[in-house]
């Protein structure tokens, strides 16, 4: 049909390459994490049991539901049903939106404790637990810019289906999209036991 | 090239999906439960071991790294087995300062 020359191992390498920087991003604070937890075990225990475990599980679970619709979608894409595919990519977008909801209310407790970076109350803390909530904020606060920013993307993707730039025959930019949200759900994988589980 | 790979792709059935989301969240219960334990250092080898559990479902299945040529699956094993080297050589290091 069309003259358009489409490297679909290309694509994929691309974006395989891509995220392997976002690994080494979070791979960076994660050892920043496992030195201080070293040193500050205590402090990072008293910390940790200060998170609300409940909420910390509740998006746990939206995100590894979120990881499975988002597969789902892209199977009935390769299947030609396109309107199935879409409504898990919504499916998708709006266990984004739950996940930042929590968020928000979870960190908005913190701030009402009078726990946010460089607070009066933080500094009056142990060093270790002010450095624990540091990395909580710090950690979980980008992990929620890519969970926005993944949610943007597979917005895209769904507009995208619509317009049939995505479809049977050419999937690749929803399968990349869809890595794209693995990998922050990925992320969260560790970043749940390692600052809500803590002891 | 392309058009000759077109239905070479591997299409991730919809049970095996739900499968492995059964297994996350078998994983995740299972996560939880092991914290409310006090099992000293062994609480965090514990997490990170149920973890990396679950971070290989997520890659092999809802990734495809499974159904990938060696070549995509190698280097996906090298850039984790970099951070790997990375986060352990750091932790022997600590683990063994004095003082």
């Amino acid at each position: 049909m069309s003259n358009t020359h489409k490297d679909y191992a290309g694509a994929k390498l691309g974006m395989w390459l891509f995220l392997f920087t976002e690994v080494l991003l979070f791979g960076g604070m994660f050892v920043l994490y496992a030195a201080y937890l070293h040193e500050y075990r205590a402090d990072f225990h008293v910390g940790g049991k200060q998170l609300d475990v409940f909420i910390g599980t509740l998006n746990t679970v939206v995100l590894l539901f979120s990881s499975f619709a988002i597969a789902a979608a892209i199977t009935f894409i390769q299947q030609g049903k396109k309107k199935l595919a879409v409504n898990f990519t919504y499916l998708t977008i709006a266990c984004a939106g739950i996940f930042v909801i929590n968020k928000t209310i979870e960190w908005r407790a913190k701030f009402h404790h009078g726990i946010w970076p460089d607070s009066p109350h933080l500094r009056e803390l142990s060093h270790g637990e002010n450095i624990f909530f540091g990395l909580y904020f710090l950690m979980t606060g980008l992990h929620a810019v890519h969970v926005i920013i993944g949610a943007i993307l597979l917005s895209v993707m769904v507009w995208f289906m619509k317009k049939d730039v995505i479809n049977q025959q050419d999937f690749v930019k929803l399968e990349n999209a869809g890595l794209y949200w693995h990998i922050v759900d990925l992320i969260w994988i560790f970043l749940f036991p390692l600052f809500y589980l803590v002891l | 090239m392309s058009e000759n790979h077109e239905h070479k792709h591997h299409i991730l059935s919809i049970k095996t999906a739900g499968i492995i989301l059964g297994l996350l969240l078998i994983l995740t219960a299972i996560t939880v439960a092991v914290s409310r334990i006090d099992l000293g250092f062994m609480n965090v080898a514990a997490a990170l071991a149920l973890a990396t559990t679950k971070a290989l479902l997520v890659i092999l299945f809802f990734m495809h790294m499974k159904y990938e040529n060696r070549f995509m699956q190698a280097i996906v094993f090298l850039c984790f087995l970099l951070l790997a080297i990375f986060i352990g050589m750091t932790f022997f290091d600590l683990a063994y300062r004095g003082g």
